[in-house]
């Protein structure tokens, strides 16, 4: 099949899944997993063909993959839609094509597919595990199947559906097209336990916070629409186009270029939860586990930064060489400060979903402010390193977690959290795989020297800042960094070593195959994948294999980005960053076996600096206001509905204005001043009539002719 | 010498009520069988007379003249043009209903026929006549029994008053416009040396100027009294809350019009002139008129008051499409007539059937009839679609051209005068749905019977007239405007 | 079938009306005779619809299956018929609709006979306002559609329709008010009501015949440009003008909800496009500016209102304010650089909008009335986690609700999208400020699926005699063909975009 076709057809099997299971299979569940496990196998095939013959083809960048057809007519001409794959593009579909694969054959797994239903469980709550008495007689509750268990494929069918369209899209508009969908699906995913009232507004608050974003990348979508006639990126990123873009002046000083590029920044700030956008990812760990980790790790808020890097031609259109453009600036200040802001708040959140989601957010920030400072393969790489070893962190956690519940449900003892890493500890005994994936996972993303894949990615961005001399952001950076690999080293000390601190944690377990295989996989690309991206100039391994990743992605832009020379002190610093923070990490929690023994739960950073009471009191509260109060009760309740009811009641006074002061006391009393005196006085005399005599009636007609007659004929003869 | 159609049509009334009283008074069914078949039978002529006129041919036409008294140059001569040959056939509508919606008068209806026979003669013969001196004797004939019937039949609160009020300011009216006429037939005589009444001569007489500007206001006011001009409407609605149903419904159904039209007759044909000379004050009473009948309506709680205003109302849309004298105005006064004057009397009809059975008119102390009275309902919905000029119906067709007439003398008159559209719809909304919708109070339950079968006839007929002409105003328009331009000719073809 | 093709629109037109005739002669209680027939008869105009659909030819200018008939010599307005690719797509959204409405309205027990006729009888009124190309016969149809709406909300509506439907017939009346005096005025000045010639004599006519000679032009243009728009506004409804449509939706049947706002708010924003771009070309560029801030305006107090409501019908009902404003926010924008590229986007978005909110809204407002039907309440706060219990109809809502909230994919997303991109470069701040009311759109379309299917469940609707029952399948069968078009237009919307698009390219 010709590879167009393919790349046609790679984000159809989800959908098509998704369609199937809502209408025909969501009654049957193996046959629904079927089905959407299938649908994923497939478009993860499509993409594995596509991605081998695309690092095949000779000069992928000039003439990558693509076509297109007319979709929306506008006057003459049509917007045309399609699909395109480049470097950049093959690089991002061969990791999204594997976590979400993985992601769904865990899901089968987590989601207690082959054990009973539950006791009491009902549809929007999470299984509360089921009574079973074995052969001996004894009872004891084992987990319960999700009861919305095929709803749950079709969601995440739609959703890799969306993260799919996205990659392929050769144009803005299809690729915001899944880019929205992905939000739905989120919205849906995250409210997945919609019966909890928490994970409701959890939910809603990801939507809107997104949509925020949203709407700003819709106005750059039309800015740049209208601008250039096209939503093509090939047809986009031509000298010509960015130059006359990089000339042409905007609002706030900014080229045209420039305010484009803020604006759709400020939709990966949304969807990659960028500070000040941030808030809605820690509360979105209400979703079920795998659905963090497709959320956070694999799709949305990398595609949040995939944004970005397809962008970065038009980020730095008048991006001379030297000196940061505004645009450029505001982003690396954006990536840089949330790197930091986030990784504080990580080292002090105790649940260890929260760990890693607010670890997401400050990696996202590394890659964001790399692209702010220029640094666009560097940000390509970290971005799918980050993406294979952050979701195996999240899967690995999620694994935590099940253990952990099985050992809530032994006692029964609903009380303890099993998300709660003081409720942990010694679990390598109880779950080896998963400590030794979790592991893996944990050292690259706090970039555990050589072997780690993470190791390579950061460190490409912080000589990449250090070498163009944006020594601010390297520091910052460089304090992110820290600070990743302490919490990182907190939360697997608190998880995995030391022993147990509860019953619970005695009787957690290992999980099915269906979770631990996904475990592995992606922990082999956590470690393997940094070796594709080694700089030449690397001190030993340097030049052993090619650095084909930046040969590669590089490519995908027309002046291929040269490497940063290479330097000691940003690999000094990052290797001491990365081993120190292991080793305090490791060396303060060692023996810390409470929150209360804990010297970092400094309430400003557990309450995340307070963002979300500020977001409450600035923007949610006065929002109520003006919609109840202001515009519905004041504006058109009392102010435009009176005035309406004022014409009403006017015209009524008008009427018996006129009737009672004018028609019945003036016109009635003037014109006929006599008639009522005449009327009474005739009235008198006519009574007689009313006996009603015909020739009386017949007289008073006569007589009445009689008058008429006698003055014509006096009128005549007097004339 | 042709079949004298128009004479058979006037006086088939008057013939009738003579022979209804040489019944029995107690023989009821035979009068009012009598009344239905004379009624019929004018009717019939009358229709028969509207579809033989031929538009083509235009001016008068089925004329017969005998000359009475040649002394005097009173002659009998009647003929019907394209404004009246509608109103003709209006008024043999309005009475064959006007008989069946009165089918159960108890008392003395021998009599009472019989006025309204002699009333109905009045008014064709009014319409028909090109003689002023008959015009004026059919007037009175058709005023005269008015009286009788109100102050007898009438509400017995307001019966003698609004009887006598009524006459006086008619009586009044035609005195001064009969003054006007004897003025045009004297000045004729003194031009010319010939002494004649006949229309048709007079038309031509052209008087000076100054003598038109002088006695136009006599003539037009006397007659436009009746036609209930402002400021002097007063009459009328008070003689319709006093009228029996019946005569409502020829008081507000013809009677009017018989003003409206012996205006435009004696005063605009006659003396063209004058009528351009004061053309701009018509229009200012009119338009006032418009709008201030239907403020008061707004407010009526009276449902015969609410109608009797809103008949100010559109009687001053016809005075304003008289005033403006071109073509769209006058034309649209033509149609407004009639569609006005089968709409209030469909108004009445039922107003009629509703006070018969609720024995109040008060808007407020009635509800729920729709459920009893179906068909009641939906000819009074029908009828206020058509008052509150509601396209697809007759109102809309007749009003529309008015507007357009009055665009081209002053657009101000037209805006102010089009506020009382809405008002008009929202009393009329208002009312359907206060007395026909909301729960029906409980001193009304069982006391309210469905309209009978004659009731339903007449409703029927009057619907189908006012919707027919609404969707296809072709079939009347085209005659009134024939007659709309034999008045631009008079007026020197404005 | 030469029958058909000479006189398509006029059967189109007029088959409801005689549906209604046959409906009026059959027995009242009849109940299930009635109903079908009327569903039966009213499928005849869709399917000559599609006819007229599929027999139009997009490609050539100006418009087709004309039919001109005497009606009113005196004033010389004659029965002239016509479509063009924007009032093809209202005329099949129309005919789309009122089957469906009349489906819906199947559960109607009292005085099923008057309900279905009215109905009928309105569909005829909308009809005709698409088709006619004469100035007086599209106000003659304007005025009537209010009657059968008037009595449908009147006669079947909840407990406050007195006051809902007064406000509905005297506003909107009042409102045409001036366009009924402009339309006066235009047919003295040219003594033809002929829109084809009025196009070419109006914008260009420097002196005004038969007029008193103190007016002046322009003024009087301008006068009667705003006569027209306020009368447009009233129906669409713009801000401030809208105070009508939440009561008038709230109070009104289902079905009557469905049309009201599926097609009868279309009727404002087709006499924008149909009488006011082309009359006043001048004018309009003059008031893009203030057309554009209403439009805005409607929008965002649109959003914000709708996020306000505790009522769930007038939550949906002020999110026709919020997504009519996008309709002429394009128009406002096609008006202020008419003939770019810019505005002939603009305006496929604004049409086609015209055409989604029709399809959603009249879904929304169903959905609405399924649960109300079942709750017998409309108050939020009175529902609550009802999702396990009727997941089929959750589905439904969810789905819809995202169409009305502009999901990508989905319909309402490209209509507003094509809006935003055409007003962007024109109308730049007006355009940035509605994003304030898409960014709230979500809030309210969320807080209404929020508050009815998610969160714990409220006990009450669980057992007992109060126990929710599931979406039946008559229910399903109305809403199925409208979420297909939905999806449809989202997915694939060339199909009906070009032949947009290629009217908006002749007649702009």
């Amino acid at each position: 099949m010709a590879t167009e076709t393919l790349i046609w057809l790679i984000p159809l099997p989800p959908a098509l899944a998704f369609f199937l299971i809502v209408l025909f299979t969501n009654k049957s569940k193996a046959l629904s997993h079927t089905v959407a496990v299938g649908a994923a196998a497939l478009s993860w095939l499509g993409s594995m063909v596509v991605f081998f013959r695309a690092i095949g083809m000779e000069h992928l960048g000039e003439h990558p993959f693509e076509s297109s057809i007319g979709w929306l007519p506008t006057g003459d001409t049509w917007f045309r839609i399609g699909v395109l794959i480049d470097p950049l593009g093959a690089a991002v579909l061969f990791f999204v094509a594997w976590t979400i694969f993985m992601i769904f054959l865990y899901s089968v797994g987590y989601q207690n597919f082959g054990q009973p239903k539950g006791d009491h469980d009902r549809m929007g709550l999470p299984p509360h595990g089921a009574t079973v008495t074995d052969e001996h007689g004894h009872k004891h509750t084992v987990p319960s199947v999700e009861p919305m268990y095929s709803r749950f494929f079709a969601f995440l069918g739609l959703f890799a559906f969306g993260m799919y369209t996205l990659v392929v899209s050769d144009n803005l508009l299809t690729m915001f097209v899944g880019w929205e969908i992905m939000g739905l699906c989120s919205y849906l995913l995250i409210g997945f336990w919609y019966g909890k009232k928490s994970a409701r507004d959890a939910a809603i608050k990801a939507f809107m916070t997104t949509r925020i974003g949203d709407v700003f990348m819709l106005l750059g979508i039309s800015f740049l629409y209208s601008a250039t006639g096209t939503l093509s990126f090939r047809a986009i990123f031509t000298e010509e186009v960015l130059h006359v873009l990089a000339t042409t002046p905007a609002f706030f000083g900014l080229s045209a270029a420039g305010a484009i590029a803020l604006l759709l920044f400020i939709g990966t700030v949304g969807k990659s939860a960028q500070w000040p956008l941030h808030v809605w990812l820690p509360d979105a760990m209400e979703g079920p586990t795998p659905v963090s980790a497709m959320i956070h790790a694999a799709t949305m808020v990398s595609a949040g930064v995939y944004a970005v890097i397809r962008m970065f031609p038009l980020l730095t259109a008048d991006f001379t060489g030297h000196g940061l453009t505004t645009a450029m600036s505001v982003v690396a200040f954006i990536g840089a400060f949330t790197a930091l802001f986030s990784a504080t708040i990580a080292v002090a959140q105790n649940d260890i979903k929260r760990v890693l989601a607010y670890s997401t957010i400050s990696q996202l920030g590394f890659m964001i402010a790399a692209l702010g400072i220029g640094a666009y393969v560097a940000a390509a790489f970290h971005l799918i390193t980050h993406a294979f070893f952050k979701a195996l962190l999240f899967l690995g956690s999620g694994s935590v977690i099940h253990g952990m519940e099985h050992g809530v449900l032994h006692t029964g003892d609903h009380s303890v959290d099993p998300q709660d890493m003081f409720n942990m500890g010694g679990l390598r005994k109880r779950m080896p795989i998963t400590f030794w994936t979790f592991l893996i996972g944990g050292f690259a993303l706090s970039g555990f020297p050589v072997i780690t894949a993470g190791f390579w990615s950061k460190d490409e961005i912080l000589a990449d800042a250090w070498a163009h001399h944006h020594y601010t952001v390297f520091i910052v950076l460089a304090v992110a960094a820290f600070l990743t690999a302490f919490y990182t080293m907190r939360q697997i000390t608190l998880t995995f070593l030391g022993e147990a601190r509860t019953k619970e944690a005695e009787h957690a377990h290992e999980t099915p195959w269906t979770m631990t295989v996904p475990l592995m996989v992606l922990a082999f690309f956590a470690i393997t994948y940094g070796w594709v991206g080694i700089p030449e100039h690397f001190p030993g391994l340097g030049g052993i294999v090619p650095n084909w990743f930046h040969d590669f992605v590089g490519h995908t832009l027309e002046h291929v980005p040269a490497a940063p020379e290479f330097s000691w002190i940003p690999l000094l610093t990052s290797l001491g960053v990365a081993l120190g923070g292991l080793f305090f990490g490791w060396l303060v929690y060692r023996n810390v076996n409470s929150p209360a023994e804990d010297k970092l739960q400094i309430p400003l950073l557990k309450n995340k600096w307070y963002f979300d009471e500020a977001y409450d009191f600035l923007f949610v509260k006065p929002a109520y206001w003006f919609s109840e109060t202001f515009v519905s009760a004041w504006m058109d309740k009392g102010v435009i509905d009176s005035i309406l009811h004022a014409f009403g009641k006017v015209t009524g006074w008008l009427g018996s204005a006129i009737r009672n002061y004018i028609d019945t006391p003036i016109i009635n009393e003037f014109i006929g001043d006599g008639t009522a005196r005449v009327a009474q006085w005739f009235g008198g005399r006519l009574q007689p009539i009313q006996t009603g005599r015909i020739q009386q009636y017949m007289l008073a007609s006569l007589g009445v002719l009689i008058i008429v007659g006698g003055i014509l004929f006096s009128l005549l003869v007097g004339g | 010498m042709t079949f004298p159609i128009l004479s058979v049509i006037v006086f088939t009334p008057i013939v009738a009520g003579a022979f209804i009283l040489l019944f029995p008074a107690e023989r009821k069914t035979e009068v009012r069988v009598t009344a239905l078949a004379a009624a019929t039978f004018a009717l019939l002529l009358s229709i028969w007379v509207y579809f033989s006129y031929d538009s083509s041919a235009a001016g008068y036409q089925f004329q017969e003249s005998y000359s009475w008294l040649p002394a005097l140059g009173i002659g009998y001569h009647v003929g019907v043009d394209g404004m009246s040959t509608p109103l003709v056939l209006l008024t043999g509508v309005v009475m064959f209903t006007g008989v069946l919606i009165s089918w159960g008068i108890e008392d003395r209806p021998r009599e009472f026929f019989a006025f309204l026979f002699i009333l109905a003669s009045g008014v064709f013969g009014v319409f028909v006549a090109l003689d002023l001196f008959q015009l004026f004797f059919f007037y009175e004939i058709a005023v005269f029994p008015m009286y009788l019937l109100i102050a007898i039949w009438g509400w017995i609160k307001t019966r003698e008053y609004a009887a006598m009020k009524l006459t006086l300011y008619l009586f009044i009216g035609s005195v001064v416009s009969l003054v006007g006429a004897l003025a045009m037939y004297w000045t004729m005589y003194q031009n010319t040396g010939i002494l004649t009444f006949d229309m048709l001569q007079l038309e031509q007489a052209n008087f000076s100027e100054q003598f038109q500007i002088l006695w136009f206001p006599f003539v037009f006011l006397g007659f436009a009294v009746l036609g209930g001009i402002w400021p002097f409407h007063n009459w009328s609605p008070d003689g319709h809350v006093a009228a029996p149903t019946a005569v409502s419904m020829f008081h507000a159904g013809v009677l009017m019009k018989l003003g409206a039209f012996a205006a435009l007759r004696v005063g605009i044909m006659l003396l063209p002139l004058g009528a351009q000379h004061w053309s701009g004050w018509l229009m200012a009473l009119a338009g006032i008129a418009v709008v201030y009948g239907a403020f008061i309506a707004f407010m009526q709680d009276d449902m015969k008051y609410m109608i009797g205003f809103s008949s100010v109302s559109h009687m001053g849309l016809v005075m304003l499409g008289l005033s403006t004298l071109n073509t769209n105005g006058l034309t649209g006064a033509g149609v407004q007539m009639f569609s006005h004057g089968v709409m209030t009397a469909l108004f009445f009809a039922v107003t009629g059937m509703i006070y018969d059975r609720a024995h109040t008119r008060q808007i407020s102390e009635l509800g729920g009839m729709a459920k009893i009275m179906p068909f009641a309902m939906v000819g009074f919905i029908i009828g206020g679609l058509v008052s509150m000029g509601m396209p697809g119906f007759s109102g809309f067709v007749a009003e529309f051209p008015i507007f357009m007439g009055v665009w081209e003398i002053n657009p101000w008159v037209a805006i102010i005068a089009s506020i009382s559209i809405v008002i008009t719809a929202a009393y009329i909304m208002r009312n359907i749905r206060d007395v026909f919708f909301r729960p029906m109070p409980e001193n009304l339950e069982g006391h309210i019977t469905d309209v009978n079968i004659l009731d339903k006839v007449a409703i029927v007929t009057v619907c189908l007239l006012m919707v027919v002409i609404g969707l296809a105003p072709s079939i009347m328009v085209p005659m009134v405007q024939t007659g709309v331009e034999n008045i631009l000719r008079l007026l020197g073809g404005v | 079938m030469d029958f058909i093709n000479n006189y398509l629109l006029s059967l189109i037109l007029f088959l409801p009306t005689l549906v209604a005739l046959v409906i009026f002669f059959l027995p009242k209680d009849e109940m299930k005779l009635i109903r079908w027939t009327a569903l039966v008869g009213s499928l005849f105009p869709f399917a000559l619809s599609l006819v007229l659909w599929f027999s139009f030819n997009s490609n050539v200018e100006g418009f087709q299956f004309e039919e001109k008939y005497i009606w009113y010599e005196a004033i010389n307005s004659t029965f002239h018929l016509g479509v063009d690719g924007l009032s093809l797509t209202m005329v099949l959204l129309t005919t789309f609709l009122t089957p469906l409405a009349i489906l819906a309205s199947f559960g109607i027990t009292d005085r099923v006979k008057a309900y279905m006729m009215l109905f009928l009888f309105l569909e005829m009124g909308m009809l005709g306002v698409f088709m006619s190309l004469d100035l007086l016969i599209f106000f003659v149809f304007w005025e009537i559609g209010l009657v059968p709406m008037y009595f449908l909300i009147n006669q079947w509506g909840s407990a406050n329709r007195d006051y809902a439907s007064l406000k509905f017939m005297i506003y909107t009346m009042g409102g045409s008010l001036g366009l009924l005096l402009a339309v006066q005025m235009l047919g003295v000045v040219f003594g033809t009501y002929d829109l084809l010639s009025l196009y070419e004599l109006w914008p260009n006519a420097t002196s005004l015949a038969n007029l008193p000679a103190w007016l002046n032009v322009t003024t009087v243009k301008t006068v009667a440009f705003w006569a027209f728009t306020i009368a447009f506004a009233v129906k669409v409804p713009l801000w401030p003008f809208h105070t009508w449509l939440p009561d008038a939706h709230t109070e009104a049947p289902t079905a009557g909800s469905m049309i009201l706002a599926g097609v009868l708010l279309k009727l404002g924003a087709y006499g924008f496009l149909r009488l006011i771009l082309p009359l006043y070309p001048e004018q309009a560029q003059t008031f893009a500016g203030a057309l554009a801030f209403l439009a805005t305006a409607a929008i965002v107090f649109g959003a914000f209102a709708a996020y306000g409501q505790t009522d769930f019908k007038r939550l949906v009902a002020y999110s026709s304010v919020n997504h009519m404003g996008f309709v002429v926010l394009g128009i406002a924008a096609a008006a202020a650089a008419s003939g770019t590229v810019h505005a002939t986007i603009a305006l496929n978005g604004a049409i086609l909008q015209m055409f989604n909110h029709g399809l959603s809204a009249a879904g929304m407002f169903f959905l609405v009335g399924v649960i109300y039907e079942r709750t017998h309440t409309r108050d939020l706060s009175k529902f609550g986690g009802l999702f396990p219990l009727v997941p089929v109809y959750g589905g439904i809502l969810i789905f819809t609700s995202m169409a009305s909230l502009g999901l990508p994919g989905l319909n309402g997303f490209i209509s507003e999208f094509l809006v935003v991109r055409g007003a962007w470069p024109i109308l730049t701040t007006y355009t940035a400020i509605s994003m304030l009311g898409l960014l709230f759109t979500g809030a309210y379309i969320l807080k209404g699926v929020k508050n009815v299917l998610h969160g714990p469940m409220n006990e009450h609707w669980a057992h007992g005699e109060h126990k929710l029952t599931e979406i039946n399948f008559r229910e399903i069968v109305v809403m199925a063909p409208l979420m297909v078009l939905i999806l449809w237009i989202g997915v694939w919307p060339a199909w009906i975009l070009d032949v947009i698009n290629k009217a908006v390219v002749y007649l702009f």
